[in-house]
């Protein structure tokens, strides 16, 4: 370090300044091109890589769920009743002779439905209400404040269960519900990011030719946190999956007929465990694989987008 | 550290009065009259006259504006009283809770204990062999045990021992000062499937933590003074690096009781989950009310005290 920051003036004393040097002294930095921009996050974060392949793949197993099964998931065949796997049925049949692996393949448009859109509409508002706490401050903070403290109070899933409860069963319920269970943790998060972008010079400067506070909000703040809004909706897709596999899994979910990761593991899946563990497994692992997925997919996020934030969680 | 204690103790009134607004609110969203349900039965086909219907709304107090009622609602619970279920009829709610939430606090805290002695050791060493195959290991394990749904953990786990020690959840739960054996043979495999995301979460807290502590200044200062490395680990680094991870354990109580659960669910464990989970599909509404803000009510104050114990060891929290 301290050798070459000497090096040009101990060049020039030893007269060798003409000669060139073995490195060039300036070397362009690489094109910001997408593929770059691709080649850089697989090489630095494989993980985070993997993730984004195998969320990839969800999606297009959800898209093209029709091509790649090979059964209709509700058709029930008396004849397949806990038909094992490897048979007939790739991955076996449930107890009403379903077939496991088209259920499978159908239940992926149930995840990422659900986790696309409940972490959308829910990380969208909570950042809304973040933004505005924060750039109206005072009474209004205070009182946003308190109504976030209640709703954190709650556990997630709780939280979701009760609202399951009065809205009852469907797939956009689930949606609904944990929607509303991602605000508060949202706003909380992205006040704090907002308290800081607030006090920044730009945020007077706009001020000062005269901006108001939603032009202030939209063209200033929110895209300054806009990082940190894309991280958090990563990790809430993950744990929207869960959250929806567990709500169905209660049976509070989505219709136990309707085909969702977790509702396949409810009932008998995991009553006869031992009788006929395909029906508990594939599920499982399906869901265990795309969370894992979101989650070092989220992580990497982090990282390349937000580095301030590294460790964090 | 008094002002602070005042200012954080009056935030928690308002916060409690919206907790409960939120519960009420939720539950009184349902479309139908509980009333109607009641009478009506299963499949909403019995006959009932429309005296018995007025008669039965007045005593659940449904007859009255919806304001009324939450401060009806209220003031009973400040009495202790949180109503008659619809469901068990003629119990009380608070007496059912109170029979179950001593097996959901057993269960949480076996979860939560076991967790922590493999959770911690791991946490310290991945810590320790920063970067090494070690490590790597333990971070996929932790970021597995996250993404592991726990009812899946808890189905595999009966799955396994069914098949080696032909052994299924028990039927009839045992109270440990009946029997402490059976109680804990019961106990401990709903306890291991609970406190895998719980180890999971402990041991990636414990790693930065450690990793944070590690780089201090007194660390290298106990190092150059010739300690040796299990001195420095244990008595320098460790103690310093578990008072976040205590604390972030306890902020997380609210996901433990979320998997009680579904835990509970699955192993037939009668605790406040299970009880939260039959009253929802019976529509039980004071049941669950009941349920849910105890709950929330435990959260709060466990917070609150959290709050108050880290501005007592952290004095810079108190000032800002």
């Amino acid at each position: 370090m301290a050798e070459e920051q000497r090096a040009p003036g101990d060049l020039a004393e030893q007269g060798a300044i003409t000669a060139l040097p073995e490195r060039p002294i300036f070397v362009l930095p690489p094109k910001r091109t997408f593929r770059n921009h691709l080649v850089f996050f697989i090489t630095k974060k494989p993980l985070g890589a993997f993730g984004a392949a195998v969320a990839i793949l969800l999606m297009v197993t959800a898209v093209f769920a029709p091509v790649i099964a090979n059964h209709d998931p509700y058709e029930t065949v008396v004849a397949n009743i806990y038909a094992a796997p490897l048979t007939e049925n790739f991955f076996g049949a449930d107890r009403l002779g379903r077939d496991v692996y088209s259920r499978l393949i159908y239940g992926a448009r149930i995840s990422l439905y659900v986790g696309i859109l409940s972490s959308f509409i829910g990380c969208t508002i909570g950042m809304a209400v973040g933004v505005a706490s924060v750039r109206f401050g005072g009474v209004t903070d205070l009182i946003v404040q308190r109504f976030i403290d209640a709703m954190i109070a709650f556990p997630t899933l709780i939280l979701a269960i009760a609202i399951m409860a009065a809205l009852g069963g469907s797939l956009n319920n689930v949606v609904i519900a944990l929607s509303i269970v991602y605000i508060p943790s949202t706003a909380r998060i992205m006040r704090a990011q907002f308290l800081a972008i607030n006090e920044m010079d730009y945020i007077l400067a706009g001020r000062a030719i005269g901006a108001g506070d939603w032009r202030i909000m939209w063209k200033h703040m929110i895209p300054n946190a806009f990082a940190l809004y894309l991280v958090i909706v990563t990790f809430h897709l993950g744990g929207a999956i869960i959250a929806e596999a567990s709500l169905s899994f209660l049976g509070v979910g989505v219709p136990i007929d309707v085909p969702s990761w977790g509702g396949m593991l409810s009932g008998a899946a995991s009553q006869y465990v031992a009788l006929a563990p395909w029906l508990a497994v594939f599920p499982g692992v399906a869901i265990a694989l795309v969370v894992f997925s979101w989650n070092v997919l989220g992580d990497a996020l982090r990282d390349v987008l937000d580095p301030r934030l590294k460790g964090t969680n | 550290m008094r002002t602070y204690i005042v200012k954080r103790s009056l935030l928690f009134i308002p916060t409690l009065l919206i907790v409960t607004m939120v519960i009420f609110g939720i539950l009184r969203v349902v479309p139908g009259d509980p009333a109607m349900m009641i009478l009506g039965g299963e499949d909403a086909e019995d006959d009932y006259s429309e005296q018995q219907l007025a008669d039965l709304r007045a005593k659940l107090g449904t007859d009255k504006p919806i304001h009324v009622q939450y401060f009806v609602w209220i003031g009973k619970m400040l009495r202790g009283d949180f109503g008659i279920s619809f469901f068990y009829e003629g119990d009380m709610v608070l007496d059912d809770i109170k029979e179950r939430v001593p097996v959901t606090l057993e269960l949480g805290l076996m979860s939560l204990f076991l967790a922590s002695i493999v959770a911690i050791p791991l946490g310290v060493i991945s810590a320790m062999k920063q970067d090494t195959i070690g490590d790597y290991v333990t971070r996929v394990i932790t970021i597995m045990g996250i993404a592991l749904p726990n009812f899946w953990v808890a189905i595999m786990t009966i799955f396994f021992l069914v098949l080696f020690f032909n052994w299924a959840p028990p039927l009839a739960y045992v109270p440990p000062w009946e029997d402490p054996w059976v109680n804990f043979q019961q106990l401990i495999f709903p306890a291991i499937a609970l406190g895998t995301s719980n180890m999971a979460f402990i041991a990636r807290i414990t790693r930065s933590a450690m990793l944070e502590v590690l780089h201090e200044d007194y660390i290298r200062t106990a190092r150059a003074k010739g300690l040796g490395e299990k001195v420095v680990i244990s008595r320098h680094a460790l103690r310093n690096a578990l008072l976040p991870v205590i604390t972030l354990t306890g902020y997380e109580f609210g996901r433990l009781i979320s998997g009680t659960v579904i835990i509970e669910v699955i192993f037939l464990v009668p605790g406040m989950g299970r009880l939260l989970i039959t009253s929802i599909f019976h529509r039980d509404f004071p049941m669950i009310q009941g349920t849910i803000v105890l709950i929330a009510l435990v959260v709060l104050v466990l917070n609150l005290l959290l709050d108050l114990t880290y501005a007592w060891v952290n004095p810079r929290i108190r000032y800002s």
